[in-house]
């Protein structure tokens, strides 16, 4: 028996098998949209023959395992889940492969993107990130207690207002605090509330030679006005409340006004909340300065140069962020759960308007963002509640940690005095 | 002689010790029955001790989304294959500390414990381009290396305390009877310590089952063990508290059975040569 023919057949089989199964590796976070992605992609293989591998990971997790790789040049990964943090400083670096393809595809419709989103996931006007979602900051407030304190709520309110509206909410006997806003720790937690806080009031944090700012009167003027209305009207402990934390407050109907994630809008309008019915919205507040103080962050897919899967790599982004993948999830799980923020023509969906009442106020907010230009005066830098420089995430965690614990001193010296006055008992 | 304890003492002991335990065991026995709720129920304001409807959603959701045999799999070939590695290194190591020491053997040893003292992260950056350059990462046997190479310091120690109480008189006399260094080792040495092994290779096992940071860095889906497994359903939102609760109860039930089953052999093991 001749082994020749044999083989070559079984070295010919092999060799088409290892060409057909070809096989991505995708990094993300664990939330809700990105579990729903995963759950949808057996469509993407049975439509491609492209195996899917999924390494779905906790955020602080995910970005020490995807920094680590791309850093090192590892190639563990084709497809990788990054922040509006790291895309332009990746991309800077040379790490990410630029999504030509996809802005080139007249059906993928680049442009139909949300131009804040877009900007910040580019660097010299190439994408190097196509958004998933994305997400700004906004107010949310309870009609029932704006009304008892004889206010209305403007659109667009001024801090003025916001800060005369909590001391009227503020009913300390019924547990119910006017105002609750971040203050645990963290560049992604109070430094991301602050830094956008701080747009509106005209600050900083480096003027255009890199020299930090923080002993501008702007900054002063932030600080004060946090500390001040956390004094009077923010919840105790505020120092470790951060999303979450706020959120549970919110739903169990202890605080007048929220000012964070538009994510957040279908949580307090949810079963889960006690006054989902009670909930209005409104853009986070100026000063008359022309910004406001609200965030834009975008959950986007990147390919990593060191993937040896290019092509297949945005074959897949195209399907996650494409337009038909919206009404893919759609038809799945209803209007609602589409992923947010990344294309205008999700906006114009009359369907998708009914479907999400804050649909509107969640647009504004992600277009009242603009990374490049994110305070009055101009910078060095690029992003709105961040600093898009590898240094960043160090240096804000430390200044996070400052601030945090201005808060705590200025909470406790303020119950002090208040109990020694007798206004607490 | 026994010391005489009253009735009362024996009780408050008793009582005592299982409160102990009891406390200890909370967060498993938290985990155990978070397992079985609701995310609804998992993340309830108010939380209620039992599952007020009890379910088995979370684990078919969690095999769904992935694939707990794969991970279980490499989690045995790791942590088993780290270990007998290690001991395949170690009993020659501690053999020649213990028995043959020269001067500068506790300084090794030292340097050796001193290795534990720095922080993983301290190291990833190089052990990453090794990984990479010998095309280790994401490979079981690539994570089956550096466990041994976390784990090797303890192993030799554990073992090098062990022999240190075995009289070297019985070894020489083997000697005079002929036997060459391997039988000296394999077949005099080694059943004399079964104990102090058998308790190296369970301690082992659990912390080589019990590894994250290595696992979860060093692997991207396909030699992934059980710690990676449970960490892709961590979320600091707090979503999917019932499902991550169903997928660490699947990852600890292996290795909490076999500490069960092997608690004797690992106390005596580990109170070995502790009284003389």
């Amino acid at each position: 028996m001749k082994l020749t023919p044999i083989l070559v057949g079984a070295f010919t089989l092999a060799l088409a098998a290892s060409a057909s199964a070809q096989t991505l590796t995708i990094a993300t976070v664990n939330n809700g949209d990105m579990i729903r992605m995963q759950g949808l992609s057996t469509a993407f293989t049975e439509e491609t023959g492209i195996e899917l591998n999924w390494v779905v990971l906790e955020e602080n997790t995910l970005r020490q395992n995807v920094t680590t790789d791309i850093a090192t040049n590892g190639g563990q990964y084709d497809v990788m889940t990054i922040g509006t943090y790291e895309a332009p400083i990746w991309a800077k670096q040379g790490w990410l492969a630029p999504l030509d393809g996809l802005s080139a595809d007249a059906e993928y419709d680049v442009d139909d993107l949300l131009p804040a989103i877009r900007d910040g996931l580019s660097v010299d006007g190439k994408l190097y990130a196509a958004p998933f979602y994305g997400e700004s900051s906004m107010v949310m407030y309870r009609k029932d207690l704006m009304e008892k304190a004889g206010l209305t709520m403007p659109d667009a309110p001024t801090w003025e207002f916001i800060g005369e509206a909590a001391r009227a909410m503020t009913d300390r006997d019924n547990d119910i605090n006017g105002i609750c806003l971040r203050g645990k720790a963290g560049w992604g937690e109070n430094m991301a509330f602050l830094t956008a806080m701080s747009n509106s009031f005209g600050a900083r944090w480096f003027d255009e030679t890199w020299t930090p700012q923080f002993n501008t009167p702007e900054w002063k003027n932030t600080l004060d006005t946090y500390l001040s209305l956390m004094a009077d009207a923010g919840p105790s402990g505020a120092s470790s409340n951060g999303f979450n934390e706020n959120l549970t407050l919110f739903q169990q109907g202890k605080c007048g006004m929220w000012i964070d994630a538009t994510v957040a809008a279908s949580f307090v309008t949810g079963a889960d909340s006690t006054v989902a019915d009670q909930v209005g919205f409104a853009l986070a507040p100026d000063n008359g300065l022309g910004k406001r103080g609200n965030w834009l962050w975008a959950w986007s897919l990147a390919i990593p140069n060191s993937s040896q899967n290019k092509e297949a790599a945005e074959q897949f982004i195209d399907w996650a962020t494409n337009k038909e993948y919206l009404a893919t999830v759609a038809a799945a799980e209803g209007w609602a759960n589409v992923p947010p923020g990344t294309r205008t023509s999700l906006y114009e969906n009359a369907e998708y308007q009914a479907a999400a009442p804050f649909a509107k106020m969640t647009l504004d907010s992600i277009n009242a963002a603009n990374p490049s230009e994110p305070t009055v005066q101009p910078v060095p830098y690029v992003g709105v509640q961040f600093v898009a420089i590898p240094e960043f995430a160090g240096i804000a965690t430390n200044v996070g940690q400052l601030f945090s614990a201005a808060l705590a001193q200025a909470q406790d010296a303020t119950t002090r005095d208040m109990t020694r006055a007798g206004y607490i008992k | 002689m026994a010391r005489n304890v009253s009735t009362g003492t024996k009780i408050g002991f008793t009582f005592a010790a299982w409160a102990i335990a009891l406390l200890l065991f909370s967060p498993i026995l938290w985990v155990l029955l978070t397992a079985f709720k609701t995310e609804a129920e998992a993340i309830a304001n108010s939380p209620t001790f039992l599952p007020q409807n009890f379910t088995l959603e979370n684990f078919s959701a969690v095999q769904d989304r992935s694939d707990y045999v794969k991970h279980a799999t490499n989690s045995i070939l790791v942590s088993v294959g780290s270990t007998l590695l290690g001991l395949a290194i170690g009993i020659p190591a501690a053999w020649a500390m213990a028995f043959a020491p020269t001067k500068r053997t506790k300084d090794v040893l030292m340097w050796m414990l001193s290795t534990k003292m720095m922080p993983a992260v301290g190291v990833l950056i190089p052990i990453y381009l090794i990984f990479r350059d010998l095309r280790l990462l994401d490979t079981v046997h690539g994570l089956t290396l550096i466990m041994t190479v976390i784990n090797l310091p303890i192993i030799i120690w554990m073992l090098y305390t062990y022999f240190k109480e075995i009289p070297v008189d019985i070894l020489e006399a083997a000697r005079m009877d002929g036997a060459e260094l391997y039988n000296e080792i394999v077949h005099v040495l080694v059943p004399m310590a079964v104990p102090g092994i058998a308790s190296t290779l369970l301690l082992n096992v659990i912390l080589a089952w019990n590894e994250a940071f290595w696992s979860i860095t060093l692997t991207s889906g396909r030699a992934g063990t059980l710690t990676a497994f449970i960490s892709s359903f961590s979320s600091p939102q707090g979503l999917f508290l019932a499902k991550l609760s169903a997928a660490s109860l699947l990852a600890i039930a292996p290795i909490l059975l076999m500490g069960w089953f092997s608690q004797k052999q690992l106390v005596r093991g580990l109170t070995f040569g502790a009284v003389k």
